[in-house]
């Protein structure tokens, strides 16, 4: 979903290189609290994995369409909101600069939508539905799956707020087009993406749930459980 | 913990490795969502080049550095494609590890048993006024700390001149 140079004209792409700035900055301070010696290299191994799934375009239903992985969702589980913020931009960054995806000048879009957009919404769902959710394998990947999915159909509506104010062509009054033509397209994506993060997701919980963030900090409310079903038991 | 963590870290980078330098290159090279959005209006070949009509993506422009030697994920010089674009999400991965763990590692909070400054979050907020209180003695050196009571001049000159 990166956007290439030429798309979004000079002073929109200013505005938001201005606003992902700043909201990397507040996620860094944010970060710090949760980033201990041992979720520093986890990061590094979520944004490097990140990388490498991005690579990944498989192709949706749509014909001569692909998608790819956006990670927002994956990284808010294992690493939390702000930190997997911080994971995504940094993805964004080196493919920016040296892979020549996404143009350079646009890196403050692409880094609103996928970065921090995609997170956002993906840490809101993830926060809701695991507290509601059953606390099982299922209801872990039920969140991931879900929360996903929509992150990818919010950071494709991010981009279409930005092509309404800066976009380089005319559509002629027709941006309900572009929006669902991107909604559409990121909804099929964003079972891919679903699938994907549900996937990893799960398969890190059973091997090292200790290292999924968002098992650790969304605990539901403390009830004392060994007690009251240990005592029910044996009687 | 992070002894432990090792294993696993190792781990999730070989998948990361694997994927990227083999996987990559069963990817589908298929415009995704975005750029076929844009692409609404005009005719594309088979190669999705534009061929012909009017639409957003005809305003695209070069890259700033479509130069680059991992430009387009594939390595300059190299003229085997499969090579080229594992080789590239290779290094793109081992780039990606070393920049974001190293920044994060420097970011990270250096001593969390006693919180320190970076937990002034709100979370945490009535503990943290307490940490600088009590972290103030300790770092200070407790023996001197303790010995030099109101007048802190006088412990800080000896130290200076040995």
């Amino acid at each position: 979903m990166h956007i290439s140079n030429g798309i979004i004209d000079g002073p929109v792409a200013a505005i938001f290189a201005a606003f992902a700035l700043a909201a990397l900055a507040f996620c860094v301070l944010r970060g710090r609290a949760d980033l201990d010696d041992r979720l520093a290299p986890m990061a590094g191994l979520v944004a490097a994995f990140i990388f490498a799934v991005q690579m990944l375009n498989f192709p949706i239903f749509t014909a001569g369409v692909s998608g790819h992985l956006l990670g927002g969702a994956l990284a808010a589980l294992l690493v939390g909101p702000w930190v997997g913020a911080l994971c995504v931009a940094v993805v964004l960054v080196v493919q920016a600069l040296v892979f020549g995806d996404g143009g350079v000048a646009m890196l403050g879009l692409n880094i609103t939508n996928m970065a921090i957009l995609g997170t956002a919404a993906a840490y809101l769902l993830i926060a809701l539905l695991l507290r509601v959710l059953p606390r099982t394998p299922a209801g872990l990947a039920v969140t991931a799956f879900v929360s996903a999915l929509v992150s990818v159909v919010v950071a494709s509506q991010g981009f279409v707020l930005q092509y309404w104010l800066g976009g380089t062509t005319d559509l002629g009054g027709n941006l309900g087009g572009l929006a669902g033509t991107m909604a559409v397209a990121h909804l099929l994506i964003g079972i891919g993406e679903g699938l994907i993060t549900a996937t990893t997701v799960v398969t890190v919980a059973k091997v090292r749930p200790d290292l999924v963030y968002a098992l650790r900090a969304l605990k539901k409310p403390a009830v004392p459980a060994p007690a009251v079903p240990v005592a029910g038991g044996a009687r | 913990m992070s002894k432990r963590s090792w294993p696993f870290l190792l781990g999730g980078l070989l998948i990361a490795l694997l994927l990227a330098g083999v996987v990559s290159n069963y990817a589908s090279s298929h415009p995704d969502g975005l750029d076929s959005s844009l692409l609404k209006g005009c005719t594309v070949n088979a190669d999705d080049e534009i061929t012909g009509g009017s639409c957003p993506a005809q305003q695209a422009k070069d890259h700033e550095l479509a130069d680059s030697p991992l430009a387009d994920y594939g390595v300059r010089g190299i003229g085997n494609d499969f090579l080229s674009t594992g080789l590239s999400g290779v290094l793109g991965v081992l780039l990606t590890f070393a920049l974001g763990g190293g920044l994060f590692w420097l970011a990270r909070r250096r001593n969390p048993a006693t919180g320190g400054p970076a937990t002034g979050g709100p979370a945490t907020g009535g503990p943290a006024t307490g940490g600088p209180a009590t972290g103030g003695p300790a770092s200070g050196g407790p023996a001197t700390a303790g010995a030099a009571g109101g007048d802190s001049g006088t412990t800080v000159q000896p130290s200076g001149t040995r």
